[in-house]
């Protein structure tokens, strides 16, 4: 099964918390159940992603990193 | 989620609003009310002619301590103003200047920029703040 990303943000560079701001921003251009991929290098990243979907219910679904760049996948609720 | 967040902001150096405005950003971008007093320096920084201009830094900064900060504005950080302004954007953020530090300052509210939304007594502060935590910068 192919997953389809309906949105991307691209946070590389950007320091905390801008990946999660830009993110918490975007989503909200998605339907619930829709699925947003977000690029990051801001190392506390991980920690905030899975912080950020346990608190707001976006479900993040796939996570892995490379290069220096971590990737999440994350359905919007 | 639902109590808010209130940060009481005084000290008016870059380091010490750019620390407050990526506190702001992370709470609105959870979803939580965020509540910002300005009082004193902090206040003085919002003037519209003079958000942009350079705050200084905490004294415990040091000259080590300005390199570090130039060197990650310079990698494209954004600045406090700019971080605040997003988070507004994202909602639940209400930024009001107190009202005994506009006398101070002998300020007007046209004197702010627009990001602050408005002027109160801390009356009105604690009785938005609720049951939320205080954080005094």
């Amino acid at each position: 099964m192919t997953i389809q990303i309906s949105r991307q943000v691209d946070a590389r560079g950007l320091s905390c918390p801008m990946p999660i701001v830009n993110t918490a921003q975007a989503i909200r251009a998605i339907g619930s159940g829709e699925l947003i991929e977000v690029l990051a290098t801001d190392p506390g990243s991980v920690k905030d992603f899975a912080a950020w979907s346990r608190t707001t219910g976006n479900e993040l679904i796939e996570q892995s990193v490379g290069d220096g760049v971590f990737r999440f996948v994350l359905r919007r609720k | 989620m639902d109590e808010p967040l209130n940060l009481v902001l005084f000290s008016g150096t870059d380091d010490k609003l750019q620390a407050a405005a990526v506190l702001t950003a992370g709470a609105a971008a959870l979803g939580k009310p965020v509540n910002v007093f300005l009082q004193y320096w902090a206040l003085d920084a919002f003037r519209a002619n003079r958000i942009a201009a350079d705050h200084g830094l905490a004294p415990e900064a040091g000259r080590d301590g300005r390199a570090a900060v130039d060197a990650l504005r310079d990698a494209g950080q954004a600045s406090w103003a700019d971080t605040l302004r997003q988070a507004k954007e994202l909602g639940g953020v209400d930024i009001q200047a107190c009202s005994l530090s506009m006398d101070l300052l002998h300020l007007n509210p046209t004197d702010l920029d627009p990001l602050v939304d408005g002027v109160e007594g801390v009356t009105a502060f604690y009785l938005n703040a609720g049951e939320g935590q205080v954080v005094f910068i």
